[in-house]
């Protein structure tokens, strides 16, 4: 079975990020597929490389990045959100004239219409959030 | 057509769980979730309310959020059943839809 997943919080809000990430590790031990992971409001933050956690603590976004290059996920960041907070790649960095870029290795930003069609292509739309 | 709603947040929080009882139909799932495992145990003001529901839905809570909060399984309410994240999304998988209430 194709899984699209939402995911509107940050990596270090509450738990949502987490809980998700843990519900994609099992649909893939079940044998099902991930057909994208889209990040929305605040869960865009999940996409930054500059996280820092302590060394002792969980890497949300090193363990995204780690799972997409793993499995092929397709990790995308909402632009407009993506806007608004700061999260980064080189296109934006160009368009918007930003002096730097900070998206995580495996995402990318893109727009509302990749969440659609997850929910169109995907069997099931299972949300994760604040 | 069976539906499964999830729910995150405690009921002693947010009103999730209230509207989520309220407005699921007859024969859907409901899985409790991080801190909406609280719905789960026995003896607090919103234990009836969710007693009541489990007449039309069948309840799910998920055994590794009560881990991570200290809730022994016997605080929960007869009748919930305890799923790992397998389950999860075996339940996922079993409904045709699945309802976040955040």
């Amino acid at each position: 079975m194709k899984f699209g997943i939402q995911i509107n919080e940050g990596p270090y809000t509450h738990e949502a990020s987490t809980t998700a990430l843990n519900f994609v590790s099992a649909a893939i031990e079940a044998g099902h597929e991930i057909f994208r992971v889209f990040f929305y409001h605040d869960g865009v933050n999940n996409g930054t490389r500059y996280t820092t956690p302590p060394q002792d603590d969980r890497n949300i976004v090193n363990a995204w990045s780690e799972l997409a290059e793993k499995h092929d996920i397709d990790l995308v960041v909402c632009v407009a959100a993506a806007q608004r907070r700061g999260i980064v790649d080189e296109g934006e960095q160009e368009r918007n004239g930003k002096d730097g870029n900070n998206i995580a290795p495996g995402f990318r930003i893109s727009g509302l219409g990749q969440l659609i069609e997850a929910g169109i292509q995907s069997d099931r739309l299972v949300v994760f959030g604040d | 057509m069976p539906m499964l709603h999830t729910v995150n947040k405690s009921p002693f929080e947010r009103g999730a769980l209230e509207s989520c009882v309220r407005l699921a139909i007859k024969g859907s799932s409901v899985l409790l979730i991080e801190d909406g495992i609280y719905g789960a145990t026995k003896g607090t003001t919103a234990s009836d309310m969710v007693e009541n529901a489990m007449k039309d839905l069948d309840f799910y809570v998920l055994g590794s959020d009560l881990k991570a909060r200290g809730v022994d399984e016997g605080r929960l309410i007869d009748g919930i059943t305890v799923v790992d994240y397998s389950g999860f999304v075996k339940l996922a998988v079993d409904n045709d839809k699945v309802q976040a209430w955040l």
